[in-house]
């Protein structure tokens, strides 16, 4: 069966790789939202802490025998704990200067991770077992789907909308927006801002360990995996704006759909479909498909 | 300065000192941006880069004489810095900065694919040539003070710039935008003519590095080199005039003489980094004026 001279099984295959990209591009710009929302800081460690998330998974395996699943809720809390420590230290100095310099601070924490990580394990990969739960595939008649790429959809919708829940349905979820508008006011109702601040960029961080994780089995762990998707993941939120949680976990999905169709049809272009969608959404709506003018 | 350049050559490799010029135009003409304009680009290394292949192309493939080549890879960088602006100046802040960031990421992709960049090895050999006709580049001493020159000009015309009606114009915009505005400046405009402009002087740096070298690479349309720039304008002063040639100079020596490190290298820029913005957000020109001012506040030191 063939569509526009493509078969079906093509298409569908590089859907699904898009569907996969794409989780993991709505895992990482959901957290670098959280965090920017609060903070109004873009953490460029975001790349860095999913890469050091993945090879949490890879040395609990190696080293302590421990599976994928307690990896799962591991990884995400040394690597959230990681957080605390840096915006405990380094990023609560820099809150009364210019947000620039939050980037810049985090652009160097980065490349000292990722140059450390490299130092010791070059820059070839390490393959991580697909855990046997996930061996074998559902027939779904028109396509084979293999069983661990159907949880890491399924698993990475349930996070999203979870935190999504949390932020916009939860009495703590109102506190966290009452204090991304006003900090002082919040803060002179009782509520302990700072701490707040603090967990919330561990658990962004935790977040972008946890997709590190879901990463382990399909792409090999890698010092650079997350260098090269933080860009484009900064080019998915420039598209989706940072308004909004529901926002970045619909354009990081949508996005991935596209760049999956774009390598069928035109696969010269798959690695900068993304960032030209970037540049046509800033010249009709400067602020994000989603975004508030701010 | 030109001075201790001019016989620089004299004492330390021609080659090294090169670079350090090339890199120095590349770092003042981005500090032209984020000192004088305020606008943190995160993706620079796209004019240096596509300047030099252009360049290197023109040189190599065409036939072009050096003055003709370095001409066309300067404005290539030109028109890509008109391109890159008019989208990027529709945000601000810390989203200029991504925006800036994922067009050289774009860019990147489109060297690494495009067949007239030859991919991961990049256009070797390229003939430096004679400029004007009488100058011969492939003399080390020749090519060494026609850079020189060249970085002269350069520094001189970003000198002028700055302290020209539209560089006070700029930082008026930096300080104060709204402001800026309704004293009936169009805001966008000077932005946009503050980054092409720092785009072409970019590009100029990127086409003399390819003649120097007689390479273009995807090295210098990487990432990483506009972090690199970000860091040797940081470390050296931003907003001062000669604080990204220090900080040129300092970056590429360590890089030069620590190679042997390998990969620490990037831990050690990285550590640079996160030391000046917690310590050192003046950079070293910054703390030296800051110091020279305050010690002439205090008057003169009593001696005891």
């Amino acid at each position: 069966m063939t569509i526009f001279g493509i078969s079906t099984q093509a298409l569908f295959g590089q859907l699904l790789i898009g569907l996969i990209n794409g989780a993991f591009y709505a895992m990482l710009s959901l957290g670098l939202a959280v965090i920017f929302g609060l903070l109004n800081i873009i953490n460029f460690t975001h790349g860095a802490l999913y890469m050091v998330g993945a090879f949490c998974a890879w040395f609990l395996l190696q080293y302590a025998g421990v599976g994928y699943w307690w990896s799962l809720l591991l990884a995400p809390i040394a690597v959230g704990a990681v957080g605390v420590i840096i915006e405990r230290t380094m990023l609560s100095r820099l809150y009364k200067l210019d947000h620039l310099y939050g980037l810049l601070l985090t652009f160097g924490l980065a490349l000292i991770i990722q140059g450390v990580f490299t130092n010791f394990f070059g820059s070839s990969g390490l393959p991580y077992a697909l855990p046997t739960e996930f061996a074998g595939a559902y027939n779904l008649g028109f396509m084979f789907l293999p069983k661990y790429r159907a949880w890491v959809i399924v698993a990475s919708l349930v996070v999203c909308l979870a935190t999504w829940y949390v932020i916009e349905r939860t009495r703590l979820g109102s506190n966290l927006r009452a204090a991304t508008e006003n900090p002082t006011l919040v803060q002179a109702f009782g509520i302990n801002v700072p701490r707040m601040i603090t967990l919330t960029y561990g658990f962004g961080v935790a977040l972008a360990a946890f997709a590190g994780v879901m990463a382990a089995p399909i792409y090999q762990v890698n010092p650079e995996m997350g260098a090269n998707l933080i860009i484009v993941v900064f080019a998915v939120v420039v598209i989706g704006g940072m308004g909004s949680i529901l926002g970045s976990i619909i354009t990081g999905f949508g996005l991935g759909l596209i760049e999956g169709l774009t390598k069928v049809f035109y696969p010269e272009a798959s690695n900068t479909v993304i960032f030209i969608i970037m540049a046509i959404v800033l010249l009709i709506k400067p602020a994000g498909l989603f975004g508030r003018a701010r | 300065m030109v001075l201790l350049f001019g016989v620089g050559p004299f004492v330390v490799y021609p080659v090294f000192l090169m670079n350090v010029l090339c890199m120095a135009i590349f770092a003042c003409a981005f500090n032209l941006l984020i000192g004088f304009g305020g606008l943190l680009s995160f993706g620079h290394a796209m004019f240096l880069g596509m300047a030099g292949y252009v360049c290197a192309h023109a040189a190599k493939v065409w036939g072009l004489p050096p003055e003709g080549a370095i001409a066309l890879g300067t404005v290539t960088a030109a028109g890509l810095g008109i391109l890159a602006g008019l989208l990027a100046i529709r945000r601000q802040g810390i989203y200029f900065a991504m925006i800036t960031l994922a067009l050289a990421q774009m860019v990147y992709f489109f060297c690494l694919q495009a067949p007239f960049t030859h991919g991961e090895d990049g256009i070797q050999a390229v003939p430096r040539g004679r400029m004007f006709g009488f100058l011969d580049l492939n003399s080390m001493w020749v090519l060494y003070y026609v850079v020189l020159a060249i970085f002269v000009a350069a520094f001189l015309l970003i000198y002028r710039t700055v302290h020209s009606p539209f560089g006070q114009v700029l930082k008026a915009i930096r300080e104060n935008e709204p402001r800026a505005i309704s004293l009936g400046y169009d805001a966008d405009r000077y932005k946009l003519l503050a980054f092409v402009l720092s785009a072409t002087l970019a590009g100029l740096a990127g086409a003399t590095k390819a003649v120097v070298f007689q390479l273009a690479s995807l090295t210098d349309v990487h990432w990483s080199m506009s972090g690199e720039v970000v860091l040797m304008t940081l470390l050296g002063g931003m907003g001062t005039i000669f604080g990204p040639v220090l900080g040129a100079l300092v970056i590429v020596g360590l890089q030069n003489y620590l190679a042997p490190l390998g990969q620490w290298v990037t831990v050690i820029t990285g550590a640079i980094f996160v030391v000046c913005v917690l310590a050192f957000r003046r950079g070293i020109v910054g703390e030296l004026g800051a110091w020279w001012r305050r010690r002439q506040a205090s008057g003169p030191p009593t001696s005891g």
